[in-house]
């Protein structure tokens, strides 16, 4: 089925999500979307899915237009959407899972048996097709993320899906099951199906589409045929070099902390045998698509996350010769208590208490000890807006001491965030600080956090901003698939050589292990399992 | 903004009338009057001084309930182990004074520790529920429930069992403790103790400081908003969920602690009389607000009083006064849920929000926060 | 004790725990769905009286059921209509409803107390009531047991057979994923809140028409089924025979109270009546027992093996309710 996007918009307030795209998808082929995070690419699938509605534009299926109002309205239409975590009910079993909204097969009339055999007789029929190996009464919780994929797909092939729309498939799934899904797409799309393939991963890209689309600020900003050419491709969906600021190269300071062979285990994703040694006054930033991990890392720094394996070692001693204080699996307080603060990417929701004032965070923060009444039980309200009025003058807060920090905007949410930080501090570990913040604010949040390097406070940061990690790290790891790089240099990175190695090429640089890890998209953890080779 | 504070009060008057609306309803089904119902409750009440005494007798384990309940409120939780508490304040009571009643200590020295072990038997119960939340992960509306059925059951084994009166064990309770035992009453024939009435003024005074004025108190309100948040920030949680469920404890001990000293001067099967309950009902329809809760609760209690004489006056039950006290909080609550459904729940379009908003590598819309009757907030870490 | 009154006995325990069979598959029904009745005790009492009070007034059993059952969806689609289109919370509305039933209850039923309606009849099965032993135990029953025995039937086969019943545990499981195949998420739940409400109405008739026949307000020992019924169902983990057989045990522990107290003077009845509670407490526990973080930094710190092996045994000992239980659905 040809689909055509035209002049697709979308806005959520003032953000403009999708700005007139237009696209044009050829039947019987498979289509990647390209792009960084923020890009369009998830809000322009819901578009296309049915669930959200776009503010002008439209959408044809084989030159006819169509109204697609919900997700159930698209998939009647032939529209089927495979979402990165695939909506079942690990709950249930496979059959049942597979059962649910069809009303017993395309095109009947729902019924009120289950009519388990027609259904479990569909899905072996169309499981073989493909060479899955899915056991219908299998429970749904027993599987792995691919075969979650497998099922789905089958799913959706049942409800007569025409088109396909997969949202980043490959995170977290092992190379077998990649492989597999490569090859029913090839199948599929040589059957007259339409796939649309929206990753970040450059290589499988690069492998499975005949045409790549790419996002950028949620514009189409370019696109392109096979063959491919990894440059161009990163070109378009980075940008290009920037002139870089007069940057104040940091001299690293003593060892702060040692994160030595540590292990992790997230939803869908398990990291081994990250090592990280940070010094005072340094900047470190991570970068890597959303969910390759950095979250899952920077939590383990704070002790918010506990570690399956290795060791978090703070250096207590001033003069930073000597003492080592193992803090592998002791929690967040404990890791505040020595220093160690972490600013989360939901301000609201993570960060702050809606319905309280400023002034009450900085007392919140501050303690009777900070405010000066050490001991005491009851708040000196007049000290506390004292302290409240100086922190608001001295981070430039656009709001009153009485103002809830809901009615704050999100750059002054941060501003806050970081107000309420102690003095001083160790480490600093910030997920995404200037995220939906202007230029303005974000320059500010910058010079602040310097301020604290200047004192001989690490800062770690998450950044989907390939500029911004850029312009103010000192050195950088990128996030792959769970796998890290070592730390580079960031004054020799180039934006070319980042996103590359965030969308997965040229991991070979750092040795066979890695490449052939990041060459599979897996983790190093499950290469080893799958036997993979250099 | 004043176009809004008008309309909260516009809905909120709205459901009070709906509430009387309900209640006159309810009184036309029953075939009863419902000017003389109303007007009956009233004298009933404030008719005499007797009864005007009677319901500050009503008003103290009342408000001392409800002023616990702020505090577990406040940090969010439901804590409907209040009426076990209270019974369990009752019972450590009556323990303490069975134990020194023979001893040759002051009275008035027996009175303080027999009431500092009530309060310290509803403490010990209300941990037990806030143990099982944060250690057990138990939902604190089931925990609470289930204790309070255990404490109903503890309670009257006590006097059908140990605690028996000699002879024949009796539903009035277990034996009554010599008048020395009694917190003085203003009048012999009275029931009012004014070192009760006192004691629940400095309880409502101790919460509205502690609450509004207090470190802790903003630490509490910060969890109960947003646990995750207030982790962050340092405020050690699980703590902080024991510590409230202590604090409710003791006042609900106290309420028992009253009870037996003041008003019954025994262990009776009801010694919390659905008190518990009630101040549940309070502390919602004040939501939450410590100011209006000791009126309001004066209120409720007179509603109490003045229903008691409704079968003979009218042959009425006497849980009219129940079902006016259940349409004021259900329509509250229902005129809340209208108000926030036609205003917006406050507050504009949060830009941030916006801009932090769809983006994210296909991630599926309307996630929605699992909650099943067993999640806690926050648990020990 | 002879064979005789054993199975009298245990006739009885049938006959007694009915009503709550009832309530706890309406409950199970509504809670699969997502929604909490905290009203279940107001809910009852009321039902009950007004059901007597229906059949009373017209002579008829049926209408009396009716009544209770009507009575039961309504209050029920109060609590829905307060969470689902209000968004204000089910344990709040539920909490209150079940004293302002309560009361009203109390208070509408004033003029009736006392005194003595229609009760349902014994209605024993030809050739299967003379048979020995089953025959007292299963087929001496009046038309509402049999029905009870039957119910837990029909829920079941709903449930987990039918093509609506997968749907229901869909909406109750991940909303989200329902809504994406297709179903109508809030009309659902309005509608298994409902149905739910009515079985429960059900239950309170069947106590003062049949088991506790007639009303007698606060002395009619009805104040408290409704929590019973609350725990069971969570006790029963959301499965119609596990529910049931919840029933059945708490009304052998109340009737063994019952049998033993002359037997042991020592024990308390008391202790044997609350025994729902510290069961439920015990399964709330057991079902959370694996999600408590120090549990799982507990497990972080084991060796991989031992850690998937006590993560797998903590996992199955679960009987998770469903997801979204309590939860508003929200589109977007």
């Amino acid at each position: 089925m040809r689909v055509e996007l035209r002049e697709i918009t979308k806005c959520f307030g003032s953000l403009r999500a999708n700005d007139s795209i237009s696209l044009d998808i050829p039947a019987a082929s498979i289509q990647g979307v390209l792009g960084e995070n923020g890009a369009g690419k998830s809000t322009l699938m819901k578009v296309l899915s049915g669930f959200i509605s776009h503010d002008s534009g439209e959408i044809l299926l084989d030159g006819k237009a169509v109204e697609i109002r919900s997700p159930v309205d698209a998939i009647r239409q032939g529209i089927g959407m495979l979402h990165q975590d695939p909506l079942d009910f690990p709950p249930f079993r496979l059959i049942d899972n597979f059962i649910l909204g069809s009303h017993g097969g395309p095109g009947r009339r729902p019924g009120l048996g289950l009519r388990r055999k027609e259904a479990a007789a569909a899905f072996r029929e169309l499981a073989s097709r493909f060479d899955f190996a899915l056991d219908p009464e299998a429970w749904v919780d027993s599987l792995t993320v691919g075969e979650r994929q497998q099922l789905e797909i089958l799913r959706l092939l049942w409800l007569g899906a025409r088109v396909l729309i997969l949202d980043e498939p490959t995170t977290g799934i092992s190379l077998p099951q990649k492989e597999k899904l490569f090859a029913t797409l090839k199948k599929l799309a040589a059957e007259g199906m339409t796939v649309i393939f929206v990753s970040h991963k450059l290589e499988d890209v690069e492998f499975l589409c005949d045409r790549v689309t790419v996002l950028r600020q949620g514009r189409l900003v370019g696109g392109a045929g096979r063959p491919f050419g990894t440059k161009d491709l990163v070109t378009l969906m980075f940008g290009k070099e920037l002139p870089k600021s007069e940057r104040r190269r940091a001299k690293p300071g003593a060892r702060l902390l040692a994160a030595r062979e540590v292990g992790l285990e997230g939803q869908r994703l398990s990291m081994r045998g990250l090592n990280l040694e940070l010094r005072a006054g340094e900047v470190v930033g991570l970068a890597g698509m959303e969910g390759s991990g950095q979250s899952l890392f920077l939590g383990a720094c704070a002790g918010l996350v506990q570690p399956v394996a290795g060791s978090f070692c703070l250096d207590v001693d001033a003069e930073g010769g000597g003492d080592e204080k193992d803090m592998t699996g002791r929690s967040h307080h404990d890791f505040r208590s020595e220093g160690v603060a972490w600013l989360p990417a939901a301000r609201l929701e993570q960060g702050l208490v809606p319905g309280l004032s400023l002034t009450e965070h900085f007392i919140l923060a501050e303690g009777a000890r900070g405010l000066g009444g050490r001991g005491r039980l009851f708040i000196d309200r007049r000290r506390a807006r004292e302290l409240a009025e100086s922190r608001i003058a001295s981070f430039r807060i656009k709001g009153r001491p009485e103002s809830p920090v809901e009615s704050l905007s999100g750059g002054n949410q941060q501003r806050a965030l970081l107000a309420l930080l102690r003095s001083p501090l160790r480490i600093v570990l910030v997920e995404h600080p200037t995220r939906g913040l202007d230029i303005e604010s974000t320059a500010y949040i910058w010079g602040k956090l310097k301020e604290r390097c200047a004192e001989g406070t690490s800062v770690v940061f998450i950044s989907s901003d390939l500029d911004e990690v850029l312009e103010w790290s000192d050195r950088v790891l990128v996030f792959f698939a769970g796998k890290v790089s070592p730390p580079l240099d960031a004054e020799s990175l180039t934006v070319e050589r980042l996103g590359r190695l965030i969308g997965g090429k040229g991991w070979e640089d750092f040795g066979p292990a890695a490449a052939a890890a990041a060459a599979a998209g897996v983790s190093a953890a499950t290469a080893a399992e799958e036997g993979v080779h250099a | 903004m004043r176009d809004r504070r008008l309309s909260r009060f516009a809905f909120q008057a709205g459901g009070v009338l709906f509430a009387l609306l309900l209640t006159t309803l309810v009184l036309v089904a029953a075939k009863a009057p419902p000017l003389a119902a109303f007007a009956n409750l009233l004298r009933g009440a404030f008719g005499t001084w007797d009864v005007s005494a009677n319901v500050l007798v009503s008003w103290v384990p009342l408000i001392l309930v409800t002023s616990g309940l702020l505090v577990t409120f406040t940090v969010g939780l439901w804590n409907i182990g209040i009426e076990g508490q209270v019974i369990l304040g009752g019972v450590f009571t009556t323990w303490a004074l069975r134990l020194l009643q023979g001893s040759s200590l002051d009275p008035t020295l027996i009175l303080v520790l027999a009431v500092l072990a009530g309060m310290a038997g509803g403490a010990l119960w209300a941990l037990l529920a806030g143990a099982l939340k944060t250690f057990g992960g138990v939902n604190e509306i089931f925990g609470g429930l289930g204790l309070n059925f255990v404490a109903t059951a503890l309670n009257l084994w006590l006097i059908f069992g140990p605690w028996k009166r000699p002879g024949v064990a009796s539903m009035s309770g277990t034996v009554p403790f010599e008048p020395r035992l009694w917190l003085p009453t203003l009048t012999p024939e009275s029931r009012l103790a004014p070192a009760s009435v006192v004691i629940a003024l400095l309880a409502v005074a101790a919460v509205f400081a502690l609450i509004q004025g207090t470190y802790f108190g903003l630490r509490l309100k910060a969890v109960g908003r947003n646990a995750r948040a207030a982790y962050v920030l340092g405020v050690p949680t699980w703590q902080h969920l024991l510590a409230s469920f202590a604090l409710c404890g003791l006042f609900a001990g106290l309420a028992g602690a009253m009870q037996v000293t003041a008003v019954y001067h025994r262990l009776i099967p009801s010694i919390s009389s659905g008190y518990g309950y009630l101040g549940l009902m309070v502390a919602m329809l004040v939501n939450f607000n410590v100011v209006l809760a000791a009126p309001v609760a004066l209120f409720f209690a007179a509603l109490n009083v003045g229903s008691i004489q409704l079968p003979m006056v009218l042959r009425l039950d006497s849980s009219l006064a129940g079902v006016l006290q259940g349409s004021l909080v259900l329509s509250v609550i229902l005129a809340k849920g209208l108000m926030e459904r036609t205003l917006g729940k406050g507050g504009g379009e949060e830009p941030a929000a916006a801009a932090a908003g769809p983006e994210g590598p296909g991630a599926a819309p309307a996630a929605d926060p699992p909650i099943s009757p067993n999640s806690s907030p926050e648990a020990p870490r | 004790m002879n064979d005789g009154i054993l199975i009298a006995g245990l006739a009885g325990i049938l006959f007694s725990a009915a009503p709550i069979v009832f309530a706890v598959m309406g409950e199970t029904l509504s809670e699969r769905a997502g929604v909490i009745n905290l009203s279940m005790n107001g809910t009852i009492l009321l039902s009950a009286m007004g059901g007597f009070t229906v059949s009373l007034a017209t002579g008829s059993l049926i209408l009396g059921f009716l009544a209770g059952a009507a009575i039961g969806a309504l209050v029920a689609l109060v609590v829905a209509f307060a969470s689902i289109a209000l968004r204000q919370s089910q344990v709040a509305v539920g909490f209150v409803l079940t004293l302002l039933c309560r009361d009203l209850s109390y208070f509408l039923g004033n003029p009736v107390m006392g005194q003595s309606g229609p009760r349902l009849p014994e209605i024993p099965i030809p050739f299967l009531s003379d048979l020995p032993l089953v025959g007292t135990l299963l087929f001496r029953h009046d038309l509402m047991t049999y029905l009870s025995f039957v119910l837990v039937f029909l829920v079941w086969v709903f449930i987990f057979k039918t093509r609506p019943g997968l749907e229901l545990r869909g909406i109750g499981e991940r909303p989200a994923a329902s809504y994406v195949r297709g179903a109508r998420v809030d009309g659902l739940r309005y509608l298994y809140t409902a149905l739910g409400g009515a079985l429960a109405g059900l239950a309170g008739p069947m106590y003062s028409l049949s088991v506790k026949a007639g009303w007698k307000g606060t002395i009619s020992g009805l104040d408290g089924i409704g929590w019973i019924v609350l725990a069971i169902t969570i006790f029963g983990g959301w499965k119609p025979f596990r529910a049931a057989l919840g029933a059945w045990l708490f009304a052998f522990l109340q009737w063994l109270g019952l049998v033993l107290q002359p037997v042991l003077p020592g024990v308390p009845s008391q202790v044997l009546q609350v025994a729902p509670f510290p069961l439920m407490i015990l399964t709330l526990l057991l079902v959370n027992v694996g999600d408590a973080e120090w549990v799982e930094r507990a497990l972080a710190r084991l060796p991989e093996g031992s850690r998937k092996r006590i993560g797998g045994l903590l996992r199955g000992l679960r009987a998770t309710p469903p997801a979204a239980l309590g939860t508003p659905f929200e589109k977007d």
